[in-house]
Order: structure tokens, then C-alpha cells, then sequence
């Protein structure tokens, strides 16, 4: 009975949905970026290291211009270099691409790790350097459930929504899209008709750390301010299944992430419930929630969804 | 060249490619990268304490290194190895906590059967699923890591809970503890390197000298090819991610016997990750696994030592992560030392 006026007060509080969205954004992103890699045939694991990278990088860039957007910047160019690595390996070295991948998370884990002490004086987690100020919507104000709900949010949220749009419209409705989606399933016949498979390969590498360490610097600037050693947590990961579940189709995704930035912020919001009482040291628990939905969710869904022909399969001329 | 001088060649290229690199990034900091490396050496081998030390720090890196090498031998990628060790070492002290009455003769295998059992169940479900799903291990092993971590997490503060704190459990039955080899200084050198050493010897022997392991290669090697020649796929893959999970079990498991004697929160600490760079440095072989863990062993030993001169142990997992980069794009390393060689 308690469990269930606990259900009742948190679907009915405004808050928990702008919590959702808060937690969908970075796998909005980042999943996004998981499309557009693996429609032209390249796994991109790195996604998860990417994030942290644009999540440490927007940080330091705050810290020393004291505008969060050029934080957001430079994680975005970092990004991009990340991403050149891994397509460097995998698409010019045809090397192995999920070995790659682990090699650029581990990579991020040091970097981060190695660059707090010397940056910020310690290790662990940085002073609080600024965040993107969140923007009103005076039309939704009026109202208190919508005010407290999506009246006020970061503009990164209209941002991971918007790029849904332009991806799937990249995608879908242009002539690289086109070729992007072609190379993904069919390299050969591509390449035959004269499609640079090599290029539009590294084009969607790149876009997607674009998107990813977008995602990442939500994270750190978008949301809390600062940045914490490892502060991804597997969302590059959860990210990836949102793609699988999404049918590697932009719009799926974002369905998807949402799905799962509900799953995180229910647990988040069923623990600091007042109505249940949580003891703190039962709160990993709830932790492990939106974990095992993904792995539900993956093991349900995987095979009604269907990767791109050539995923994963390096192409030689 | 030959192709088996360079699966030599290549993987130790790689790591003096990464070591250079790395002191870049340690000049870029403004320290010296010989006083780094100096200290690097000093940590690892500078003493015989250390010499011991680096030996502790070596065994559950054989055993995560066989876990994700015999994964790949059997063309999975055990990404999980980390998750396996935890829910290993905690199923194994549960047990030991509870065999005071038992003999060592009995407690020590029964305990060690335990985790490797913990290991190998949970490593299954990953397994299970890709045989019945499709669904790729990278993702489902990360999955269970994190269950695993938040799992454990709670498991040593509420149930197993003892003490204040680090969170940890009680210690286990003396009965169930490993003997050490010797003791240097405070260092027990725990009898677990013998086990850890076993395990890549048994290996060895199961990959190349018995049908199961040739089955579990071909599989790997070419799933098309071994389904038409009446190989069973979905048993196989379940079969090879069970072992692969035994063998990250068993590192956790001989952690508890050997060195803590109890489970702590901290116990994995990345060692499951440490062995994705040890199977690819030994090149999924068991014993280069035994030389490649010694290496990593004393890199990670030697890098306590680095922080005292300035150098963020993080420095490492940057070594680490080039090594990885290079082996993943092998053909990277060929070209870069083969033009050389032309140019000559």
C-alpha cells in the first residue's frame, strides 16, 4: 500500500518527468552517435570514453574562459579527435574496431584521471567552475505542473531533440545520407558506383563524436557543473542499447533513450522517496535498476531489430 | 618476415611504442619521464619486497588475462571479466566464512570450486543470451559488471557487513586461507601464483591437445564453417563464456584466500580490465599470458611508487590504452618498423 502512494506521488510530480528528460539527454545524444557510426558500417564502442572526454574537456574549458559554451566547444573538437582515432584504426588500419573502441574508454579513464591533479590540485572531482544557465519558457510558466515539469529546462535538451530531427533528416532525406546508409549495408556495390566508402565511413565516425561528446558535456556542464572521475557510468553502453532497441533509426533511439532516462530517474526518485524510507545503504539496489532493464530490454528486443549489413566489417578495396 | 615472429614482434613493439608516447605525456606535465620510469622500476623491482609484491599483484592478472584471452581464442569478446571476479570472490567468502570446521584439505578446493562456480554461472547469463539472442557480449557483460558492482556494494555493507569504514565482510575460516609461500618483510607471497600458473598450463593443454578445445577454436575461428561441420554453436559459446567465467572467479576467489582473507568492496579494482591488455599483449596465448600479467603486474606495482614522484599512477592505464590501440590496428605497428626496415 506505502509502495503504492509512493508510485502515485512520484508519477504525479512534475519533477520526476523533467528528471527523465535530464537523464535521456546524454543517451539521446550519445545513441545518436551510435547511429550515425554504425549506419555506414563502423561499431563504435568508444562512445562511453568519448562522453567522459567531452565531460572533462567542456569542464576544463569552463574553468578557463568561464563560458560554459566554449566548454562545450572544445568537447566537441576533442570529440572529433577521438572519434579520427578510432576511425583511423578501424577504417585506414582496418584494425579491429571493438578492440579499438576499448582501447579509446580506456584511454579517456586515463586522460581524466591523469590531468585532475595537475588542472585541479586533486583527485576525485573538480570545484564546481559553471554551468549553461537554463532557459524559460514564459507560455509554459502559467502552469504550475508544466512550469515545474519542462517549463524551465537546459537548452541542451532542445538540442539533443533537435538533432534527432536534423539525423534522421541527414539520414533519411539527403543524398550523403543516402550513400551513408548504402555503405552501411553494401560496401562493394557502393564502392562500384562510385561511393568513396572510406570517406563517408570517416564522416560518420566523426559526427558521432560529435554527438557523444555532446552527451558527455551535458553531463558535466549541462547538468551538475563539475566534473567526478568516471562520471559516465556505463551510459555510453546504455546509449548503444538504445540504438539496437531504436533499430539504428534516429527517432528509435531517442524513444529509446527516453525509455531508459525513465528507468534512471524512477529508481533515482523511488529511493529518495519520503513515503518508502529507503536506508542508504540499500541504495545500490536501485542503482542496479535501469542496468537491468537495458539487459531485459537487449535480450528482448535484439534480433527483432537488425543491425546494418556490414556492421562491423572493415572494407577493403 | 614470418608470421610468428611478428605475433611476438608486434605486441612488444607496441608496449615500447607506448612507453614512449607516454613520456611525452609526461614531459607535458612538467615532470621528468626517466625519474618517472626510474621510479616505475625501482616500485616493481627494486627490492625484494617489491620483487614480491609485483608477484601478488601478477596472479589475478594471469587469471583475468586467460578469462578474456580464452574468450577470444573462442571468438568471444569477455568484456566482463571485472563483474565475474567480483561475484567469484564474493560467493567464495560467503562459503569460507562458513567452512571453520572443515579441514584445509577439504576448505581450500571446496572454496576455490565455489568461486569458479559464482564466475562461470554468472558469466553464462551473457553467454546464454548471445546463444539464444544474438545479443552481443560487450554490452550484456558491461550490463552485468555494473549489477555486479552495485550488487557487491551492497552485499559487504548490509548482509556481509562487518566493522567500520572501508565497507568489508568478516574474515574467512583460517582453514579456507592459502598458505603463503614465504613472507618477505610485511608481503606474504600468497600460493596462488602456483594456482594462477596451473590454470594457464590447463589452458594451454585444453586448446591444443584436446577436441573440445579444437571445436571452441573453430567455432571462434569461423562460426559458418563449424556449424556446417556439425560443431554445436549455442553450446559452445555458452561453454566458452562458463570457463572464461571460471577463470575471472577463480582471480577474485584467490584474492580472498591469499591476500585480504575477506571481501572488500575495492577487491576488482579494475583487474578485469587490466586482462583485455594482457590476453592481447600475450596474444591469447596462455603462457605469453603469464609474461604479459607480469608485466602489467609490475607496471601497476611500479606505478605506486611513480606517484610519489609527481606522476598520476593514471599514467598507466594511458600506457595501457596505446598497447591496446596498436594491437587492435597491428598493422600499424607492421608498417611503421617494416619501412624502416625497406629503408635500410
Amino acid at each position: 500500500m506505502r509502495l503504492f502512494l509512493a508510485l502515485i506521488d512520484i508519477f504525479t510530480n512534475p519533477a520526476f518527468y523533467k528528471l527523465t528528460l535530464t537523464a535521456a539527454t546524454p543517451l539521446i545524444f550519445a545513441s545518436l552517435g551510435g547511429v550515425f557510426s554504425e549506419i555506414t558500417g563502423v561499431v563504435n564502442i568508444a562512445l562511453e570514453g568519448i562522453m567522459l572526454m567531452g565531460a572533462f574537456v567542456s569542464v576544463v574549458f569552463t574553468w578557463l574562459t568561464g563560458n560554459a559554451w566554449i566548454g562545450v566547444l572544445f568537447a566537441i573538437l576533442v570529440g572529433i579527435g577521438m572519434a579520427w582515432l578510432h576511425a583511423w584504426a578501424s577504417i585506414t588500419w582496418r584494425g579491429n574496431q571493438i578492440v579499438s573502441g576499448t582501447a579509446l574508454i580506456l584511454l579517456a579513464q586515463g586522460v581524466t584521471g591523469f590531468l585532475m591533479e595537475p588542472i585541479f590540485g586533486r583527485p576525485g572531482q573538480t570545484d564546481i567552475v559553471g554551468k549553461i544557465p537554463e532557459v524559460k519558457i514564459p507560455l509554459l510558466m502559467k502552469n504550475r505542473f508544466l512550469a515545474q515539469s519542462i517549463g524551465e529546462l537546459s537548452p541542451m535538451i532542445y538540442m539533443a531533440f533537435a538533432s534527432v530531427f536534423i539525423a534522421w533528416f541527414i539520414i533519411y532525406k539527403t543524398k550523403l545520407g543516402l550513400r551513408m546508409r548504402a555503405v552501411g549495408e553494401n560496401p562493394e556495390a557502393a564502392d562500384t558506383l562510385g561511393v568513396n566508402v572510406y570517406a563517408v565511413r570517416y564522416f560518420g565516425v566523426l559526427m558521432s563524436g560529435v554527438m557523444a561528446s555532446l552527451g558527455g558535456a551535458f553531463l558535466s556542464v549541462g547538468e551538475v557543473g563539475n566534473f567526478r572521475e568516471l562520471m559516465t557510468g556505463g551510459r555510453g553502453f546504455i546509449a548503444l542499447a538504445a540504438m539496437i532497441l531504436g533499430n539504428w533509426n534516429p527517432v528509435g533511439a531517442m524513444w529509446a533513450s527516453l525509455l531508459f532516462g525513465f528507468s534512471e530517474a524512477f529508481a533515482n526518485q523511488l529511493q529518495s522517496s519520503p513515503l518508502l524510507r529507503v536506508a542508504s545503504t540499500t541504495k545500490p539496489l536501485f542503482n542496479m535498476f535501469p542496468f537491468i532493464v537495458t539487459l531485459i530490454v537487449i535480450a528482448g528486443f535484439i534480433g527483432k531489430t537488425r543491425p546494418p549489413a556490414a556492421d562491423g566489417v572493415p572494407y577493403e578495396k | 618476415m614470418n608470421q610468428r615472429v611478428w605475433s611476438f614482434l608486434v605486441p612488444l613493439l607496441s608496449v615500447i611504442v607506448a612507453l614512449i608516447i607516454a613520456s611525452f605525456v609526461i614531459l607535458m606535465i612538467g615532470k621528468n619521464p626517466i625519474t618517472a620510469y626510474a621510479a616505475l622500476v625501482r616500485g616493481a623491482l627494486g627490492s625484494k619486497m617489491a620483487i614480491a609484491s609485483t608477484i601478488v599483484k601478477t596472479t589475478p592478472l594471469i587469471l583475468t588475462g586467460l578469462a578474456v584471452g580464452f574468450g577470444f581464442r573462442a571468438g568471444l569478446f569477455n568484456i566482463g571479466a571485472e563483474g565475474q571476479m567480483i561475484m567469484g570472490a564474493m560467493a567464495a567468502t560467503a562459503f569460507a566464512i562458513n567452512v571453520g570446521w572443515m579441514p584445509a584439505v577439504l576448505a581450500i578446493p571446496l572454496t576455490m570450486l565455489v568461486g569458479m562456480l559464482a564466475g562461470a554461472g554468472y558469466a553464462s547469463i551473457a553467454g546464454f543470451l548471445k546463444a539464444k539472442t544474438g545479443a552481443h557480449e560487450v554490452v550484456t557483460t558491461i550490463m552485468l559488471n555494473w549489477i555486479a558492482d552495485y550488487f557487491s556494494s551492497y552485499v559487504v555493507t548490509v548482509p556481509m557487513g562487518v566493522g567500520f569504514g572501508t565497507p568489508k565482510s568478516p574474515e574467512i575460516a583460517s582453514s579456507a586461507k592459502l598458505p603463503p609461500l614465504m613472507v618477505v618483510q610485511a608481503t606474504e607471497l600468497t600460493s596462488g601464483i602456483i594456482v594462477a600458473v596451473l590454470a594457464a598450463v590447463f589452458i594451454k593443454i585444453l586448446l591444443d591437445k584436446t577436441s573440445k578445445g579444437y571445436e571452441l577454436k573453430a567455432a571462434g575461428f569461423n562460426p559458418y564453417a563449424a556449424e556446417y561441420g556439425g560443431i554445436k554453436l549455442a553450446e559452445n559459446i555458452v561453454l566458452a563464456m562458463a570457463i572464461s567465467g571460471a577463470l575471472a572467479g577463480l582471480a577474485g576467489t584467490l584474492e580472498v584466500m591469499g591476500v585480504h582473507h575477506r571481501f572488500l568492496g575495492t577487491l576488482s579494482g579494475g583487474k578485469g580490465f587490466d586482462g583485455i591488455s594482457i590476453a592481447l599483449i600475450g596474444q591469447n596465448n596462455p603462457i605469453g599470458i603469464i609474461f604479459a600479467a607480469l608485466l602489467m603486474g609490475a607496471l601497476r606495482n611500479g606505478s605506486n611508487e611513480m606517484q610519489f614522484v609527481g606522476v598520476p599512477k593514471h599514467i598507466i592505464m594511458i600506457v595501457q590504452a596505446i598497447i591496446i590501440f596498436l594491437v587492435a590496428a597491428d598493422r600499424i605497428v607492421r608498417t611503421i618498423f617494416l619501412r624502416k626496415k625497406v629503408a635500410k
